[in-house]
């Protein structure tokens, strides 16, 4: 299989269709609409369906139905319309579907710019819907792994029965880059024996549902919830590691800004400064215990985000505040270059 | 020899129902149950129930079942019914679940013609939260939320769902039936079993209104609320046919 | 080897197509490669630019802020962009909408009236491949065929008068003094 030069969006269109999913729920927003319109065209010569909902909230409640009979399924958007689907995410993960949900996230608060951005970190990691909840959130930073991802986040979420998010930003989804997808015809749908598929007569009826009216049935559920994600994060973390290992100041970030990270390392170490980049790929599960092992020989560490800081506090809660902690970050859509952060790494002594 | 004449639909689950006394949900739901007996379609069908007084439908019908948030059941049915097209696909939703937070989802189905089957009950009161004023919450009709009495200038109108749906293109069948009396009972299970037939047939939307009692939050005894519903209910939202395109008179 | 492009110009000069033919061309010799657009309001009528990375090394930011060559079409693009230039870097000029030279003396820059080209050989919006003809024999990057090989393989056998206008339009670009 040879390589092709593909945007973003649309990788992860393709992507999804070669993992099995053949059905796609969504409402237009930049700048993720490509993945809407790559699905339109493509959903139809596979076999599948693309329907555009009349809201966000509606293709979200369309993909918990989808979901709830066995099928593969996604959903995409930006931060607003996250926003808009986080009551469905709920239902979703307190019925315990699998889905894929795709934030490309734009400049923020409210309608904000359209511009890439990583304001929705809090969001996907911490209270992406109401109550005791997480998704495995997966921070992709090329266009290569916006697709292997799209095929990890199908198959942990039917491992795990979790929705999953890829958290990617403007930038990522715009971008071309060259990429090699997965074979066509090779996905092996897994046996779901929850599904709502109809009883057939052959079983006793199956509920999907996220209601326990009776307190303790309901805290048992997200009890055993809880226990799932603590399998996931044994399992699941994922990371990556870019000169660490004699680095005196380690940068973490994620996604786009790891890349322009990864330049400024360059630039910094032939300045004579020792960086390292650290990369979270998994946003939850979190590296915590692989952070702390690199962050060890460090004197200190910088975090870099497109927004103001919110994944500080999780570097901090890794390290045990063992380091000081540093930040930079551009906002509302803006992107810091390599140039940028090299200063921010110059100027940066102390903690935030 | 001794011939049983009369029994509980299998599609309905043989658990007590927790509607209050008085209350037409129970009649509802054995109309659906019947339905679904009668076409044997309780191996293939798949029912989403609401948030709402029928939250727990999920427990008292014997298909597959899915609870879906509050007013997003047709969305949940659309996901479903584009994944099995050949399975039967129903929801099960109050005035303000379907009429009320859930209108853009509702109206949608109907232009989409998703082959699914609405049924609608409307007793013009929010029933679970304790009486506040919905949708369809008649003008003057006193509710927790509008203890005066709802007034056209401060709350605004009732909505008139079969009249609003029939004029999309993608419903098939509409029909406003109520449950207040022998004869009406037996219009009912004749519209709902047309219902559940329009969407064996592929037609399109099929929505069954069902003008029903809720003598509890009304502050009626069940008798003066089977009253209340020919007096004041059925004169505002008049039954019958609002949409066919089945072609296939009713007998 | 990292070659950074900036493409700047107005909507609707093909701009992006010939960026992505520079990304496109260079993935299919092997190099690393990255094509960003700016997807701003800008693609609903006014300026347009688009960032290419094309290196033999791994692509870190794929947001050319400091382009090491510098292709314009349009006078704000000139003057937003000129400063930007990396010191020892390359500048491509579309000289027939630009009538202002740079005044620095530490790039190379090249004046190509590709839009006037473009309109004396009957190729309407062929300013855009006319300057990659100037780029790929500046730069060195491609052989002409290399180029054009790719380039042409990306469009249907059907469109052939397609074919032959780019070819053309390359190679006006490509031996222009």
């Amino acid at each position: 299989m040879s390589k092709v030069l593909m945007k973003g969006n649309e990788a992860i269109a393709e992507s999804a269709i070669r993992h099995g999913c053949l059905h796609y729920f969504g409402y237009p927003i930049t700048p993720q609409t490509e993945i809407a319109e790559y699905m339109a065209k493509r959903m139809p010569q596979v076999g599948g369906l693309c329907l555009q909902a009349e809201s966000e909230i509606s293709a979200i409640n369309m993909v918990l139905g989808a979901a709830s009979t066995g099928e593969r399924v996604m959903t995409s958007s930006s931060s607003p319309g996250i926003s808009l689907k986080g009551e469905g995410i709920s239902y979703i993960v307190g019925s315990d579907l699998p889905c894929l949900i795709v934030n490309v996230q734009r400049g923020s608060p409210g309608l904000g710019s359209i511009q890439p951005s990583q304001q929705d970190y809090y969001q996907a990691t911490k209270a992406l819907g109401h109550g005791d909840s997480q998704v495995i959130v997966l921070a992709p930073s090329s266009v290569q792994e916006l697709a292997d991802h799209t095929g990890l986040a199908f198959d942990l979420g039917d491992r795990y029965r979790t929705p999953v998010m890829l958290l990617a930003d403007g930038a990522l989804g715009q971008m071309m880059e060259p990429v090699e997808l997965a074979p066509e015809g090779e996905f092996k749908p897994i046996d779901k024996p929850w599904a709502t598929t109809g009883h057939k007569n052959q079983r006793k009826h199956n509920i999907v549902n996220s209601l326990y009216i009776q307190p303790d049935e309901l805290e048992r559920t997200v009890i055993e919830r809880y226990q799932r994600y603590a399998e996931i994060e044994k399992n699941e973390v994922r990371y990556e590691e870019y000169l660490t290992d004699d680095a005196d100041v380690i940068l973490v970030a994620y996604g786009i800004t790891s890349r322009i990270c990864r330049t400024a390392v360059g630039l910094a170490r032939k300045k004579g400064i020792k960086a390292g980049l650290f990369r979270p790929i998994t946003l939850w599960p979190y590296p915590k215990k692989e952070l702390a092992a690199a962050a060890e020989k460090a004197s200190r560490l910088l975090v870099v985000e497109l927004n103001m800081g919110q994944m500080v506090d999780d570097v901090k809660v890794a390290i045990n505040c063992s380091k000081p902690v540093g930040f930079f970050g551009r906002t509302g859509g803006m992107m810091p270059t390599p140039e940028d952060v090299l200063k921010a790494i110059e100027k940066d002594g102390g903690a935030v | 020899m001794s011939q049983v004449v009369f029994e509980r639909p299998h599609a309905l689950c043989d658990v007590p129902l927790h509607y209050c006394p008085g209350c037409t949900h129970g009649i509802v739901h054995r109309l659906v149950a019947q339905a679904i007996d009668d076409l044997g379609i309780e191996g293939q069908t798949i029912g989403i129930a609401p948030v709402g007084c029928s939250v727990f439908a999920y427990n008292y019908f014997n298909c597959d079942m899915i609870e879906a948030a509050h007013g997003r059941a047709p969305a949940v049915a659309t996901g479903v019914k584009r994944c099995l097209p050949d399975n039967i696909v129903f929801t099960y939703q109050g005035d303000g679940d379907l009429a009320a937070i859930g209108t853009a989802e509702t109206v949608h189905v109907g232009a989409r013609g998703e082959n699914i089957t609405i049924i609608f009950i409307n007793n013009a009161i929010y029933g679970m939260t304790g009486g506040q004023m919905a949708p369809t919450t008649l003008l003057g009709q006193k509710t927790t939320t509008s203890p005066y009495g709802r007034k056209r200038e401060i709350q605004g109108n009732p909505i008139r769902v079969c009249e609003m749906i029939s004029t999309l293109d993608g419903t098939a069948y509409c029909e406003r039936v109520a449950v207040d009396s022998v004869p009406h009972i037996n219009a009912a299970k004749k519209a709902i079993k047309k219902a559940f037939q329009t969407q064996i047939d592929k037609k399109g939307l099929s929505l069954i209104e069902v003008i029903s009692t809720c003598p509890t939050n009304w502050g009626m005894t069940p008798q003066e609320a089977l009253e209340w519903v020919r007096t004041d209910m059925i004169p505002h939202y008049p039954l019958g046919v609002y949409k066919d395109i089945t072609g296939e008179e009713s007998k | 080897m990292i070659k950074s492009f900036l493409l700047a110009g107005f909507g609707g000069q093909g701009i992006l197509f010939a960026g992505k033919q520079l990304a496109q061309c260079g993935m299919e010799k092997g190099f690393n490669v990255s094509w960003l657009p700016s997807y701003g309001p800008e693609m609903r009528g006014g300026t347009c630019n688009c960032s290419v990375n094309i290196s033999d090394e791994e692509i870190g930011s794929p947001i050319v802020t400091s382009p090491n060559q510098l292709v314009v079409f349009n006078l704000p693009s000139f003057d937003k962009f000129e400063p930007a230039l990396q010191p020892r870097g390359t500048m491509y000029v579309d000289s027939t909408l630009i009538n202002k030279i740079s005044w620095r003396d530490d790039i190379s820059a090249y004046y190509v009236p590709a839009t006037k080209l473009a309109d004396d050989n009957d190729l309407a919006g062929g300013a855009n491949v006319i300057m990659l003809g100037k780029i790929v024999a500046v730069t060195k990057l491609f052989t002409r065929d290399e180029f054009l090989d790719c380039m042409c393989s990306h469009i249907p056998a059907s469109k052939a008068k397609l074919i032959e206008n780019n070819k053309k339009a390359f190679d006006i670009g490509y031996s222009y003094k």
